[in-house]
């Protein structure tokens, strides 16, 4: 057992024990190698079935949304941002949530390893500083974690929480990379290019919904892919529905979005929706000076307005 | 191109104070501008919900304008603010996704500037003919294959 589970698990039992949450989320080791699973612990005993681990991959800010109890949560840098959003949103109160935060070393990319290892079974993983031990029926191989990360979590430039109750493990040094680099590169395609590249990777949505369902601040509660009345989008996967569900979506995460890449993590088939996402974080970053889930004072950029802003874009003949 | 005299549909989405009231003058005073446009009233350029620009584009029509009053000048104080960042975002996002730029446009007109809306009308007109049929976001040009 590594040293941030055990600290994890000791900080979640006192909390339940000197009664200041009635829940703990956080992960456990998932029924398959390479996975972790969300789980809830109401009580003392549970607390040691939390861990910490290279597989932790999901926002688990989105289960504290309108929860009434008080409640912790296990939180990495993007889950902090996205508890911070929330909070700002109303969504949960400050007071009623603790925040251990974890300083993330970026998460494993699970369908990365497996390509790796040319889809062979994977019974066990172990995980020894930065290696990742993984074992099977008939092989034993040994891989570097950190060229196994998600795009999302190499492109990570908050790794440590912006804010916490409780810090467990050792803060880690931030990257410097310029996170919109891709975006830039693809801004300079053709319009033509762009296009096809989006038409391509909507016309493989079947709209389950994956993507809201794990986004940490997708949760109005009715979405305007379920409602009939207006109906703002047609419920086919027809490519000019796809197309608007995930512009709209996008837009609707516009200066909300924290970029923790859950969306593309639950998606079935591999869209590429942090491209849009990103886009729009840049444009929001670059015209309106506000990064998302990093500060509880700053008001979020769409529910607000400068006399001054930017309007080169505005038609004056 | 699909045909010789194809002229194309163009949305207006005018606010009821100031660009409505501009279309109004630019029809009183005698103002000659391209019959393009078909003109939607709101209450305000705030009002716009992005959907109304994405279903007219869904809908095939082949560009959308939106006007509103000047900044400062809003009837509401300060709903064209809150329009403007939005707007500013959703063109640079439809850009982005690869939609022609100069399909959906935004600009100010006051009730006084008939001429300008005329101008506007007919620059975006001009724009859009060149850009040719939308045929992204289209719709219909799919929904035909399905029913095959």
């Amino acid at each position: 057992m590594n040293e941030v589970t055990k600290k994890i698990r000791e900080v979640a039992l006192k909390l339940l024990q000197k009664k200041k949450v009635d829940l703990v989320i956080g992960f456990e080791k998932g029924t398959l190698p390479l996975r972790a699973t969300p789980c809830f612990v109401r009580r003392e005993e549970e607390a040691d079935r939390l861990v910490w681990n290279s597989f932790c991959e999901n926002n688990l800010a989105k289960y504290i949304i309108r929860r009434p109890e008080r409640v912790a949560i296990m939180a990495k840098g993007c889950d902090v941002r996205a508890a911070v959003e929330l909070i700002k949103e109303n969504q949960i109160s400050r007071e009623q949530l603790v925040i251990i935060g974890i300083p993330c070393q970026g998460m494993v990319d699970r369908r990365l390893v497996k390509a790796e290892l040319q889809e062979r079974e994977i019974l066990e993983v172990v995980e020894k500083d930065n290696e990742l031990i993984l074992k099977g029926g008939d092989f034993k191989e040994t891989l570097d974690r950190n060229t196994f990360l998600y795009h999302s979590c190499k492109t990570c430039t908050h790794r440590n929480p912006v804010i916490y109750d409780v810090l467990v493990g050792d803060v880690v040094e931030e990257s410097n990379v310029d996170p919109y680099e891709d975006v830039k590169q693809f801004e300079d395609q053709l319009p033509e290019e762009r296009w096809e590249y989006f038409s391509k990777e909507f016309t493989r949505c079947i709209r389950c919904y994956a993507c809201r369902n794990a986004c940490p601040l997708c949760y109005c509660q009715e979405c305007f892919v379920d409602s009939s009345s207006p109906p703002w989008i047609g419920k086919t996967t027809n490519e000019s529905d796809t197309a608007i569900f995930h512009l709209m979506r996008a837009f609707h995460l516009a200066g909300r979005c924290v970029e923790c890449g859950a969306c593309e993590r639950a998606c079935p088939v591999g869209v590429d929706i942090r491209k849009l996402h990103r886009k729009l974080a840049r444009d929001v970053k670059e015209r309106f000076g506000y990064e998302s889930g990093v500060s509880l004072e700053q008001v979020t950029p769409l529910a607000t307005f400068k006399p001054d802003d930017p309007e080169e874009f505005i038609l004056n003949p | 191109m699909e045909s010789q005299g194809w002229e194309p549909k163009i949305v207006a989405f005018l606010c009821n104070w100031c660009s409505y009231a501009g279309a109004d003058l630019a029809g009183t005073s005698r103002i000659q501008y391209p019959a393009n446009v078909r003109i939607i009233r709101v209450p305000c350029s705030g009002r716009l919900n992005p959907f109304f620009i994405l279903a007219s584009l869904q809908h095939g029509i082949d560009g959308v304008l939106v006007a509103g009053c000047h900044p400062g000048e809003c009837h509401y104080l300060t709903g064209n603010y809150s329009a403007r960042r939005k707007f500013a975002l959703l063109k640079s996002l439809l850009e982005y996704a690869g939609l022609e730029e100069g399909r959906v446009q935004f600009s100010w007109v006051s009730a006084s500037e008939g001429v300008k809306f005329a101008k506007i009308i007919a620059g975006a007109t001009e724009k859009i003919k060149a850009l040719g049929p939308a045929n992204k976001l289209v719709k219909g040009k799919f929904e035909g294959a399905l029913n095959e």
